[in-house]
């Protein structure tokens, strides 16, 4: 089978050297079966958010330190609750784990089940976030006080901003899985939704760890 | 071609699905196991715990050298996660995904290093002057 067309306007045969190299130009465009590109260009899109936070932590890299005569780090930070957040959203990684290998048993109501038990991790976590930057807040810690503040809470809430979605996304596959049960396409999409909620996970690995932590050791 | 795949192809067309591009492509699809997610949950808690416990009780009493180790921590987390929870490999899509995955480090890469080491000299030369240094 060969779907090379060679140009018929030649006098000439092609030389053999080129047409030993097959087919220039494909005109008999072959079926692309539905969904069959969505998890590459779901994976770069992911790459794509990656630089949206690299910016982020290149931001509060350069401004961390500047406190404007403001709290720093160590009178601001509560490390007990930053870990108790961060396991909120570890266990929300293992949960959506469980709620994937459900769905390739096909169990409906196992992935819905395992689907809204990472909803409440997830939920935990937004909730000790917003806790942590009311009590900021009503410290006067608030995004205008210095660099090091904007560059905090730009950072640190693009993130959750980020978890907020995935929260909704999440409900919404819960709702589509009920209605339609576990389709290709729900399975792709709760396939995109594992990706990108194991990739906020990775992205908190860097927020506790040069946000956090190392704010604890300036 | 392992066995499982065979058999998916039987499956297939014991269906009448005679779309030969429909098959392989379910292949790339990212699928864990029970046991990949436990190890990347257990390798991610001692991850997490460690740094965690060296700022908390500050057991190293070097504090460049603390955050060395917990920045190492942290690329090996971001490693387990990729392996574990992401199931990254370099066949995955054939290797698109890798490649991008690679081109991205490098730019993040050079964007926060690149900052951060522009801004460091930047800020050392506007150092504001000594009244001695001025004349």
């Amino acid at each position: 089978m060969s779907d090379a067309v060679h140009s018929s306007g030649h006098s000439a045969p092609l030389p053999a050297s080129l047409t030993k190299l097959g087919k220039f130009w494909d005109l008999n465009e072959h079926d692309h079966p539905e969904g069959h590109s969505t998890m590459l260009g779901f994976w770069i899109y992911l790459m794509s958010d990656c630089l949206i936070f690299a910016m982020l932590f290149a931001a509060f890299g350069v401004l961390g330190g500047n406190y404007a005569a403001g709290p720093g780090p160590r009178e601001l930070f509560e490390l007990p609750l930053v870990a108790v957040n961060t396991s909120m959203l570890l266990f929300s990684s293992i949960t959506y784990g469980f709620a994937m290998l459900a769905m390739q048993r096909g169990s409906v109501s196992q992935t819905q089940m395992w689907l809204l038990v990472t909803a409440v991790f997830g939920a935990a976590f937004l909730s000790i976030e917003l806790y942590e930057f009311s009590n900021l807040i009503h410290e006067g810690a608030t995004p205008q006080r210095s660099a090091f503040l904007s560059a905090f809470f730009t950072l640190v809430g693009t993130h959750g901003l980020h978890v907020t979605f995935g929260l909704i996304w999440l409900f919404t596959l819960v709702v589509q899985v009920s209605r339609k049960g576990l389709i290709q396409a729900n399975k792709r999409r709760l396939m995109c939704l594992s990706l990108f909620w194991h990739f906020l996970d990775v992205v908190w690995i860097g927020v506790f760890t040069f946000v956090y932590l190392m704010g604890m050791l300036r | 071609m392992s066995a499982k795949n065979y058999t998916d192809l039987a499956h297939r067309h014991a269906h009448g699905d005679a779309n030969p591009h429909a098959i392989g492509h379910h292949h790339d699809e990212p699928h864990g196991s029970l046991r990949e997610y436990v190890i990347g949950f257990v390798l991610s808690v001692v991850l997490t715990a460690i740094p965690f416990w060296l700022v908390m009780s500050g057991a190293i009493a070097d504090k460049n050298t603390t955050a060395i180790v917990i920045a190492a921590f942290a690329v090996v987390q971001v490693v387990v996660h990729m392996i574990y929870f992401l199931h990254m490999n370099g066949k995955a899509e054939g290797g698109w995904n890798m490649l991008a995955l690679i081109f991205t480090a490098v730019v993040v890469l050079i964007v926060i290093s690149g900052s951060m080491w522009v801004m460091y000299h930047m800020n050392h030369n506007m150092m504001p002057m000594h009244a001695e240094q001025m004349d």
